[in-house]
């Protein structure tokens, strides 16, 4: 059981920032791990009041506040377009609605969890992480970060052209993935991002050049056995790193192939 | 600290810890339709509409809930009962300690889309565990109740 | 089979309680009850230890704490928490706390304090040093294993079921008929294999709770979450050294069983704290507590060795069933045996021989206990399996090979006690599901592109409809002060609707509507003795008490409405809610009998009967799925599910079929992904519902139940069980499935994508 001492809802990030700098301080997401962890938190610091619950739109990028729920990016028009689906695809299966009305984009992405459909989504799409300190950084270069007392403040998904497509393994339909993959062509570069190694999701490129020429069967099929043999996974008791290694091919190899249709 | 919330329309004002979580403030004032089934947010038993939205109160602080408005089922027999019945006919209630939660999802489902597919409805409640029924009877009970609307909204009854 | 056209029965009636619970009234234990003291169980972290050193003083401190109990302050009488029909065959092997704790989540000490984080903070603070022994986890090595689970002198077996503490062995038993060895080695075809289902949880809604206080007579007032109130007076009785005239328990309404409320898990502690303290108390299990310290499912493994004739005449049955009953042996001596009684006698048809034997034993895991299926589960797995694979590897259609064999109405049943199969509508439910299923269709394997593969598979069940020669069901019907009536009764409804069904009986036996039906139960101190609701019998026993008790009723009416009518009793005859004087028009309503009854009257208009059944017909079952396989990732969707059912006559189709589909998907968890396992140090790993994973409604498919009539002479209407078979089919029947799609029989559940694609050749993807 979680203890709180004190709970501030923050007039501002400075405050916000001040705050957290104390051990003990605590940003709240949505609260479905915090309140699970049997530990003290002397202040939990409240951003429900600072406008940061909005999706915004512009031509060139989506602005994705901390505080927007997964439920809000799942039902969001624009993202949905601009993903051909994939973004829905990838939250659909996360515990329920009502969860997903509660958990935080800010929450998931400072979490770096392993398990995220969230982080493996967003990796293979253009995107960027807002610090308060720390300014505008590569949500790639974040999510290797360790984590630290900055604010996250938003997400901002360029609008690159690109095709994507989203799958995951589950071995019941609301659990946590065993695998998830998320594939992308941004404008002319192939990305497959693989979350639920069970290590925190890495994204690659098509360095080699597999699909350089347009996608075919063969192709995906050579661009997914090199993903399996650059994709480091581990066993834990959802799943063994060799079945994960196998997921890892099939699923790049069916997410390539549809990527491919899209694209004809 | 002190805190006030709209419970089913009443506002309460009152001095709460700050880890009090609203599933427990909610059964202290009476609301026992609201169930507690994990402690791991899974089962969607504690299922309450905060701003209309539908939330698992077990894993909301009352604290950030303060100014809002909570709706439990409590508060809102008579839109349960519009199609409640239909999921009694199937004897899909059963041991019943799941219902409050699915009855809650299942009324902002509704409202937020009046008339699902059966699959919008199966994803919709994805969240809300039952383990006596096999779901197959609620999803009767609903689909029996949307149709039951929709003759009704053509004026066959 | 024909029924005649009934008034109440064989109608889809709401339960009583539906309303209630639909809109959420406050019917359950916690709900109910009023403030108590907070009990919390500080429970072992190791799997074998022993108390050393346990240190309260500064826990006690904590403002708010009561009080600390451990293993000094309890009785030492052992004692056993099954409900099972004294004397139980579980053996007394357990105290309220013991020295020796056996499993990762038994109880070191009770706490008791005026809120809950009162009870956590001083848990965190009672100091305990163990002496950790070595633990036996695998039950394959449990047997003569060198470490002994019950070392204790005073383990105590009230029944001999050929048990032995000091082997780790609770249960032995060999039975047969025929010369089994002989039989086989003569048969064309012949092969043996293991099947191994886990310890499932039933991980109902509504965890384990109870609360207790002492009650205006000073006597102890039990509010459980139970399906047996009067096992758990006499279980609470032994275990705290009280009477049981001392004792009441009642049941509110039950947010789910399945079995885990067949076993007092919670009872013993708020009621100990409350004999301590004279206060109310309340202990409600986290599902932290449900999942590791519960009541699950045995652990079993049934080898399975079968003879059959070319042709598929299955001539020779030898089951061997190793059973984990864990650290306590709760139901072990008794779910084993269905693991072969309730699967053998499904082969009757040309069956030569057959041979049954077991093994029950200890090991330092959770206590298992009794889950809808009791063994029979296992059993099925196991048999149906094997017959399936004895089918695809001579090339006849699995449905073709069970009508050679299968059981059919009037044989008799060597491997089921030498019973009538008097109501068997095997054949029918066969016939039927094949035609609703589409299985020419949908049983070829059937390529759909992108990996994908589509096929299906089928399985038998069967289960029983009581404790033969055990059991006893009662009720009493009485006219109430208006012409209606109430029933009193002692089973428990936990969800499944009885208390429906039983008042649906009522109203059948006494030509009234079921809304005129009043029901009360279960309450020690109010209702007439009820073993409880378990082993299928509520329907098939408390029912055919119902009848009893509703016949007996009609003649105490007559004799009253004699008086009114002036002429003997036997000169009246009770008929459309009314007693008529023979050859007369002169009739008195019920609600006239009713005022009489009240003034100047001397007979009773009440009656209580009791019921126990020396036989426990079969119900019968065919389940059949159709699966999407995906060869690339090793993922299975079900598709689609069909259940044809003989449960003799549904007494409310629309709970019956609930009944079967809860079941199904119950059993589809358990398949494909529910999984109980525990690391090397006996650590269990599924331990709540983010790693114990349950069906959502997206897990399961759509499922068609139907049911096939059949006439069981000795059921109250014809009627025979439903609870339990229900679960029975979808392990056999998706494991055939799964074979089908991969060339791959998988034994052991759950079967997961993982076990699936694995087994699988390397590059099926590419």
């Amino acid at each position: 059981m979680v203890t709180i001492q004190n709970y501030v809802r923050v007039k501002n990030l400075e405050e916000a920032y001040t705050l957290n700098q104390k051990k003990g301080s605590m940003i709240l997401g949505g609260m479905l791990w915090t309140k699970m962890q049997d530990r003290t938190i002397q202040t939990a610091i409240d951003l429900c009041e600072l406008g940061l619950d909005r999706i915004d739109e512009n031509a060139d990028a989506f602005f994705i506040g901390a505080m927007v729920s997964l439920r809000e990016i799942e039902l969001h028009e624009g993202l949905y377009a601009y993903t051909q689906g994939a973004v829905r695809d990838a939250l659909k299966d996360i515990v329920g609605v009502q969860f997903r009305n509660l958990a935080t984009v800010g929450g998931s992405i400072w979490g770096r969890f392993g398990f995220s459909d969230v982080l493996t989504m967003f990796l293979a799409m253009d995107t960027y992480v807002e610090l308060f300190q720390g300014g505008i950084i590569p949500l790639q270069e974040f999510a290797e970060k360790k984590p630290d007392r900055d604010v996250l403040v938003r997400l901002i998904v360029k609008k690159t052209p690109g095709v994507y497509a989203y799958a995951s393994v589950r071995n019941q339909r609301t659990d946590f993935p065993v695998l998830a993959c998320a594939a992308a062509n941004v404008s002319g570069t192939y990305r497959i991002s693989v979350g639920a190694r069970p290590g925190k999701a890495i994204c690659i490129t098509d360095e080699e050049g597999f699909l350089t020429d347009g996608i075919t069967e063969e192709r995906a099929k050579q661009f997914a056995k090199w993903v399996e043999t650059k994709i480091p996974t581990a066993g834990n008791h959802r799943g063994s790193a060799a079945y994960r290694t196998r997921l890892t091919g099939a699923l790049c190899y069916r997410l390539t192939k549809k990527i491919g249709e899209e694209q004809a | 600290m002190d805190i006030k919330i709209k419970v089913n329309g009443t506002l309460i004002c009152e001095s709460v810890s700050p880890d009090l979580l609203l599933l427990d403030f909610l059964r202290k004032h009476g609301c026992y339709s609201v169930k507690r089934g994990c402690e791991t947010a899974n089962c969607g038993l504690c299922t309450v509409l905060l701003d209309g939205t539908p939330v698992l109160s077990c894993s909301v602080l009352c604290a950030r809930a303060d100014g809002h408005e909570v709706y439990t089922l409590e508060g809102l027999q008579e839109e349960a009962s519009g199609f409640v019945g239909f999921i009694a006919d199937q004897g899909a209630d059963q041991c019943g300690f799941c219902n409050p939660g699915f009855v809650m999802n299942t009324i902002a489902l509704l409202r937020e889309n009046p008339d699902p597919s059966d699959d919008e409805i199966r994803a919709y409640l994805a969240g809300n565990l039952c383990r006596c029924s096999g779901y197959e009877g609620q999803l009767r009970g609903i689909r029996n109740y949307l149709d039951y609307i929709n003759r009704k909204k053509q004026g066959k009854e | 089979m024909e029924h005649k056209n009934y008034n109440a029965i064989h109608k889809s009636v709401r339960k009583k309680d539906s309303m209630q619970l639909l809109l959420g009234k406050p019917v359950y234990t916690d709900d109910i009850t009023g403030p108590a003291l907070v009990v919390k169980l500080l429970r072992s972290p190791h799997a074998n230890a022993i108390v050393e050193e346990i240190h309260t003083e500064i826990a006690k401190k904590i403002p708010g704490v009561v009080d600390i109990y451990t293993w000094e302050d309890v009785p030492k009488t052992r004692f056993a928490i099954a409900g099972q029909t004294y004397p139980e065959p579980s053996p007394y092997d357990r105290l309220i706390i013991d020295r020796h704790v056996r499993f990762v989540g038994d109880v070191v000490a009770i706490i008791a304090a005026e809120d809950e984080k009162a009870a956590c903070k001083a848990m965190k603070l009672v100091k305990v040093k163990y002496n950790v022994l070595e633990p036996v986890l695998d039950f394959h090595k449990a047997k003569d294993n060198p470490v002994l689970v019950h070392p204790e002198d005073d383990w105590y077996p009230p029944v001999d079921v050929g048990g032995d503490a000091k082997r780790n062995v609770i249960a032995h038993e060999l039975s047969g008929d025929g010369d089994v060895d002989a039989v086989i080695s003569d048969c064309e075809v012949s092969f043996s294999h293991a099947y191994h289902m886990r310890a499932f949880n039933q991980a109902m809604m509504e965890t384990f709770r109870t609360y207790t206080c002492l009650d205006r007579y000073g006597r102890l007032h039990v509010i459980s979450s139970t399906q047996i109130v009067f096992h758990v007076r006499r279980i609470l009785s032994r275990a705290l050294g009280i009477p049981k005239s001392k004792i009441r328990v009642e049941k509110p309404r039950i947010g789910g069983g399945f079995g885990a409320k067949q076993t007092a898990v919670s009872e013993v502690y708020p009621a100990f704290v409350t004999m301590q303290t004279g206060r109310p108390a309340k202990l409600i299990f986290t599902r932290y507590e449900s999942q590791i310290a519960g009541s699950p499912r045995h652990e079993m493994e049934v080898t399975v060795r079968l003879g059959a004739d070319r042709d598929g005449h299955i001539r020779g049955l030898d089951l061997y069933t190793l059973s984990n009953t864990g650290a306590y042996g709760e139901h072990g001596p008794t779910t084993v045996g269905l693991s072969g009684h309730k699967s053998i006698p499904l082969y009757t048809g040309g069956l030569e021989a057959f041979r049954f034997g077991y093994d029950v034993v200890y090991t330092n895991t959770m206590a298992a206990g009794a889950y809808r299926g009791y063994g029979a589960t296992q059993g099925i797995f196991a048999l149906e399996s094997s017959v399936n694979e004895l089918a695809e590897s001579l090339g006849i259609d699995p449905t073709q090979i069970r009508e050679k064999n299968m059981l059919r109405e009037g044989m008799k049943m060597p491997a089921y006690y030498g019973e009538i199969a008097n109501a068997c509508a095997l054949d029918r439910c066969m016939a039927r599901c094949r035609e609703l299923f589409g299985w020419e269709e949908k049983y070829p394997v059937r390529e759909m592109g992108d990996g994908k593969v589509r096929t299906a598979g089928v399985a038998m069940a069967m289960q029983g409809s009581c404790i033969s020669n055990v059991d006893v069901g009662s009720a009493t019907v009485k006219l109430a002060d208006d012409g209606t009536f109430n029933l009193i009764i002692g089973a428990a409804d936990m969800g499944t609707g009885c208390d429906t069904i039983l008042a649906q009986m009522v109203a059948e036996c006494m030509d009234c509507s079921v809304d005129d039906v009043a029901v009360f139960g279960a309450d020690t101190d109010a209702s007439p003795y009820d073993s409880g609701s378990y082993a299928s019998s509520t329907t098939y026993v408390t029912g055919k008490a119902v009848e009893l008790a509703c016949e007996e009723l009609k003649k105490k009416l007559c004799a009253i409405a004699a008086g009114m009518l002036g002429c003997e009793p036997e000169e009246t005859v009770f008929e459309d809610g009314c007693v008529r004087k023979i050859n007369t028009d002169e009739r008195v309503t019920l609600a006239q009998i009713s005022v009489k009854d009240q003034v100047a009257n001397d007979i009773a208009a009440v009656a209580t009967a009791s019921h126990s059944s020396p036989v426990s017909p079969p119900p019968y079952m065919v389940g059949m799925v159709e699966i999407e396989l995906d060869r690339y990732t090793g993922e299975v969707k079900i598709l689609d599910y069909v259940a044809v059912v003989d449960c003799g006559i549904a007494i409310n189709p629309a709970l019956a079929r609930i009944q079967a589909e809860g079941g199904i998907v119950q059993g589809i968890g358990h398949t494909l992904f529910e999984n109980i396992t525990y690391d090397e140090n006996g650590k269990p790993v599924e331990s709540n519902f983010m790693q114990y994973k349950i069906p959502t409604r997206l897990d399961m498919g759509h499922l068609r139940v139907e049911f096939e009539n059949s006439y069981e002479p000795t059921g109250p209407f014809g009627a025979k069980s439903i609870g339990e078979i229900v679960i029975n089919t979808p392990a056999p029947a998706i494991a055939h499935a799964i074979y089908r799609a991969t060339g791959v029989w998988h034994r052991e559940l759950p079967i997961t994508p993982e076990k699936i694609l694995m087994s699988m050749p390397e590059d099926d993807f590419r």
